[in-house]
């Protein structure tokens, strides 16, 4: 549709092909550093973690630093976005990922084959990702910093921090492999994380409880 | 809503739960798992049981790029320093020297382990011997032909007769990955003194610390008896 064409349209049909608001320009660039850091970790601790790539790649020093360092700033976009001024979007955003509604089970067991019509801003899908995320960063963290600070820790400590440590990289691996692989099959999903705005239809399918929210507040 | 039930929170306990058992019982876990996994993933074809975290198996570390090869054609072994008979030797003058197999662990200080690894060289101790020391030389430098990597013996670590410069490892030739043509084998201690790559035995008087030693690795890396894993089984 034509700007011109939009002018002349209705009022209620212009409501529908204006984007809904979805993402402010913090939760946007929190989201993008973070994505940033995760993947340098997850690419230098494949290389570090797999012996046919350190050997192609070599200088094991300078990966563990970048590795170590990228994983010590993962925080900081977080904390710096939940004090900083567009705290309060980001953190009404945290309330409703961290909410679970009987419907969002059954979306999440079925696949998105039911209770479609009762998902709000974001879908289990996308909840049960961001909590697996948050727990992530905290334990590999820890785990983390006792194999780079080995010499303060017993050998069975050790151990155990490495194993934790492997493991959840590689759940982290195929989670965010399948975040990215759903973010790029649903494009108006992936663009909002860009533009901050999603298109009202694309809204009303997949978010229905909230593009219901978002209409009636701006009517 | 009443009936929403916060979920999200409930994930990120879960997974700090699962980190803290994780560290405490993980050696356990791993040990178990190791011992169960071992067959499959030394008779693994694909390679994909590399992905899987459990030892049995090398981990390859270069520390320059790209990984340092050398034909055999082109290789040569000095040793010189404190010697009155510098000594440079072809892999074919190596392999006529008398050689010393040994078959036994390979201990890494990040702590996977390979059991019973085939080597097969020429004692260190011997070289030495050929080259005749002088009675001032206390150490060993040695060098790998990457540039960067060094390590350091004394020289009665050196002289033991589980100390060799090996030219072959999991029978065949050792592979540039795992530092051949020729890589030192120091068979009780850690597997950073294991020089990849050997080039050159210098023979000094004063302890020179290696690359890694430089980075916060014991000098003297006995297996089980230094860099604080007391729980390793000595090789």
């Amino acid at each position: 549709m034509t700007p011109l064409e939009s002018e002349l349209a209705v009022p209620a049909a212009s409501v529908e092909t204006e984007d809904l608001r979805r993402f402010t320009g913090t939760e946007r660039a929190l989201h993008w550093t973070t994505a940033t850091l995760v993947l340098t970790v997850a690419i230098t601790g494949l290389i570090l973690y797999v012996g046919q790539l350190s050997a192609l790649v070599g200088r094991r020093d300078i990966l563990k630093n970048v590795h170590v360092i990228s994983g010590l700033a993962m925080p900081v976009p977080l904390v710096l976005a939940y004090v900083g001024r567009g705290r309060d979007a980001l953190r009404a955003d945290i309330r409703r990922m961290n909410r679970w509604s009987p419907a969002d089970r059954r979306w999440l067991l079925s696949r998105g084959r039911q209770g479609g019509n009762e998902v709000g801003k974001f879908n289990a899908g996308q909840k049960a990702n961001a909590a697996f995320i948050a727990g992530m960063i905290p334990v590999m963290m820890a785990t983390g910093g006792i194999m780079r600070w080995f010499e303060h820790f017993s050998v069975s400590t050790r151990t155990g921090a490495t194993f934790v440590h492997d493991w959840i990289a590689i759940a982290t691996w195929f989670v965010v492999a399948g975040h990215i692989v759903v973010a790029i099959s649903k494009p108006p999903a992936l663009r909002s994380m860009f533009t901050g705005r999603m298109p009202t239809r694309w809204a009303r399918r997949h978010h229905p409880v909230w593009a219901n929210e978002m209409t009636e507040e701006r009517n | 809503m009443k009936d929403q039930s916060p979920v999200g929170r409930r994930i990120v306990l879960g997974m700090l739960g699962f980190g803290a058992v994780g560290i405490v019982t993980g050696a356990r876990i791993q040990d178990g798992l190791e011992r169960f996994l071992r067959p499959v993933t030394q008779n693994d074809p694909t390679g994909l049981s590399s992905f899987v975290p459990t030892a049995g198996r090398f981990r390859i570390y270069t520390v320059v790029f790209p990984m340092p090869e050398r034909s055999d054609d082109e290789y040569r072994l000095t040793v010189d320093g404190l010697v009155d008979q510098p000594l440079e030797l072809s892999l074919a003058d190596l392999k006529q020297r008398p050689q010393t197999e040994l078959i036994r662990d390979f201990q890494c200080v990040t702590g996977w382990r390979v059991p019973e690894v085939h080597w097969r060289g020429v004692l260190l101790r011997d070289l030495l011997d050929e080259a005749v020391v002088s009675d001032r030389a206390t150490h060993l430098r040695l060098y790998s032909f990457d540039g960067s990597y060094t390590e350091s013996l004394s020289l009665e670590q050196a002289r033991r007769d589980d100390v060799m410069a090996a030219h072959e490892m999991l029978d065949g030739p050792v592979s540039a990955e795992h530092g051949g043509p020729v890589r030192l084998y120091v068979a009780p201690m850690y597997g950073y003194k294991s020089l990849k790559w050997l080039e050159r035995i210098e023979v000094v008087d004063q302890e020179i610390p290696g690359y890694w030693e430089e980075r916060g690795y014991d000098v003297d890396a006995f297996v089980g008896g230094s860099n604080g894993r007391q729980g390793d089984d000595p090789t």
